[in-house]
């Protein structure tokens, strides 16, 4: 009975300890993530929209972004990168809208992404998002352009 | 059966029966699709028939856990259930949402709708309304459970799991928290995905277990309840903080990196101590149960959940090694047998040992339980082995090589085509299974002439 209540109380207090350690933490992460790991000046109303159609849409079932998702698809993390969004904004903007304006692509043997018909408007949006979230500070992830 | 009120068990199996096999219809259909791409893309996109999979799962599972708990508190709290009237309101909320979550993603309705439409994070893409309907649910159910084990015997086991299914509710609530820094997003998202299933999932787990060795083993309670201790404080004091393995590459600061390395590292003892714990009881318990199922289902659930959570969770959790690992199919090969072995073993577990009794049919044939047995756990080892060499090569070729990701993919059709083989014989047992347990069939084998049960 005596090691019973003393392995009780071992789980009640620890567990509390590493809670109360682990919440610590996470404020202190919070803070970090607001202002030092991204830039949320550059949180415009149209990268929050271009969030709300990425979830709308649930593009996570297919890709992954920062490396959490479905493994369908490819990384969207550094997509803005891979398309040359760092040398050249505007060429790395159209050729994105275009890859989206143009699928399914039928090819038989190959992967299909829906058409999901999103406006001029949208699909900036949807750009923008994905722009902001190559800026964020990942510790040095993905270890190349490939994603 | 001891209580009447156990009875409503059966109901919360039968339904969670059910969305197992329409989860693992799901997968199969998922899995067709990475071996043949264009089945179906235009009528239902993989995104929705991933949703259907992962979704059903979660829900077939958590109703599982319900249904164990009105099983066992009963037992456990030595009267009956406060309310069935609650409990079957309760079941009623979450299958109506259930069947309007499986609607809305199928035919895409309410798309963009606040409170209707889908909401696009992973797992947690239930429409708002569902969400709230889960988490009344959850509060009926917290509520007559708590107000059952108050009014009783309090025991270990019972506080065990109370204190997993609160914090399942509790944690629940970070779903509805959807900031639009994605970091902070990513972050309280892991609030919910990684402390229910490296977290309270496995109080719950644990109070299972300790409950099936404790009726099919006849050892002694306080050894059991002793165990059950240790286990859950391993699982808190090295999950809690390991939920930093999550944090190293989503925008959170370096420390994690460390932090979680070494407390995930110790993630795996609490499963190692439920297979020591499990062959233990059996062993020294001596009582030949005639539900020989129900101990081959807790002692292999044990098993997979030290392979599938502990060994497969370890391989890639370290940083230095996740930095090439992280969002490859690796991440695929542990998620299923974690799962599977965990999860879906304790819940199969409960329901093999509960419905003999439940249907008032014991001892019964389980002889074909007993093959479902074998064939899920060999399919579902032989698809983790598929998916970690697939993971293996595509870490290698994507991540050091620099190789673009559907040259990739194209390479590994030979094991996806391996994998769908194994998802389909994984179906089979499932289906098996659920036959086995639901339609009464005569013995077939003579039943042990030792101890009846307890």
């Amino acid at each position: 009975m005596h090691t019973k209540s003393a392995a009780r109380n071992i789980f009640y207090g620890g567990s509390l300890f590493f809670l109360l350690i682990f919440f610590g933490l996470t404020a202190h992460s919070h803070y970090y993530a607001k202002n030092v790991s991204t830039d949320e000046t550059t949180l415009t109303e149209s990268v929050a929209h271009g969030k709300k159609i990425w979830e709308d849409k649930s593009c996570v079932n297919c890709h992954t972004i920062l490396g959490e998702g479905a493994y369908f698809a490819p990384e969207l993390g550094n997509v803005w990168i891979r398309f040359g969004g760092n040398d050249d904004e505007e060429g790395a903007r159209e050729a994105l809208k275009d890859w989206m304006k143009n699928q399914p692509s039928g090819i038989e043997g190959r992967r299909q992404m829906p058409q999901f018909n999103l406006t001029e408007a949208e699909l900036d949006n949807l750009v923008d998002f994905l722009k902001w979230v190559s800026t964020i500070d990942t510790n040095g992830w993905p270890p190349n352009e490939a994603g | 059966m001891k209580y009447q009120s156990q009875k409503i068990a059966i109901a919360y199996f039968a339904v969670a029966m059910a969305l197992f096999a329409v989860q693992v219809l799901g997968g199969l259909l998922a899995g067709f699709i990475y071996v043949f791409p264009n089945f179906l893309a235009d009528l239902v996109p993989f995104s929705v028939v991933r949703m259907v999979h992962t979704n059903a799962l979660v829900v077939w599972l958590i109703l599982g856990f319900f249904g164990a708990a009105y099983y066992l508190v009963p037992e456990e709290a030595e009267r009956e259930i406060y309310s069935p009237k609650i409990a079957y309101l309760q079941l009623i909320i979450l299958t109506v949402g259930t069947l309007g979550a499986v609607i809305t993603y199928v035919f895409n309705l309410f798309e963009g709708n606040v409170v209707l439409g889908l909401q696009g994070r992973e797992f947690l893409e239930q429409p708002l309304w569902v969400k709230l309907g889960i988490i009344v649910a959850a509060l009926l159910f917290l509520f007559n459970i708590s107000m059952t084990v108050l009014k009783g015997r309090k025991t270990a086991i019972t506080n065990v799991l109370l204190l997993g299914l609160w914090g399942i509710a509790i944690f629940f609530l970070f779903s509805l928290y959807v900031p639009d820094n994605l970091v902070l997003d990513k972050m309280y998202w892991w609030y919910v995905v990684h402390l229910w299933v490296e977290g309270v999932w496995e109080l719950v787990m644990a109070s299972i277990l300790a409950f099936l060795l404790l009726k099919l083993t006849g050892v002694d309670r306080e050894v059991v309840e002793k165990w059950v201790y240790v286990i859950v404080a391993l699982a808190l004091f090295s999950g809690v903080l390991g939920t930093g393995h999550h944090y190293y590459w989503i925008g959170t600061p370096k420390y994690w990196t460390w932090i979680g390395s070494i407390f995930s590292a110790m993630e795996v003892v609490p499963f190692f101590a439920m297979v020591v714990f499990a062959f233990t009881m059996v062993w020294k318990g001596g009582r030949n149960h005639p539900n020989r199922a129900a101990v081959l289902w807790a002692l292999g659930s044990a098993v997979m959940a030290f392979f599938g959570a502990g060994v497969w969770g370890f391989l890639h959790t370290l940083h230095g090694i996740n930095f090439f690992t992280h969002g490859t199919q690796i991440t695929a090969a542990h998620g299923h047998l974690a799962f599977f072995g965990a999860y879906v073993s304790i819940n199969l577990a409960i329901i093999t040992y509960s419905i003999p009794y439940l249907l008032k049919r014991e001892p019964y044939n389980q002889v074909l339980n007993m093959v479902s047995f074998w064939i899920m756990n060999s399919a579902m080892a032989f698809m983790t082995v598929v998916l970690t060499f697939a993971g293996v090569i595509q870490t290698h070729l994507q991540r050091v090589n620099g190789d673009y990701f559907m040259d990739v993919q194209d390479q590994l059709s030979l094991f996806y085509a391996m994998r769908f083989g194994a998802g389909a014989i994984f179906v089979i047992g499932a289906l098996l299974f659920i036959y086995a347990i639901f339609v009464p069939r005569k013995e077939l084998i003579s039943a042990p002439s030792t101890a009846p049960a307890e």
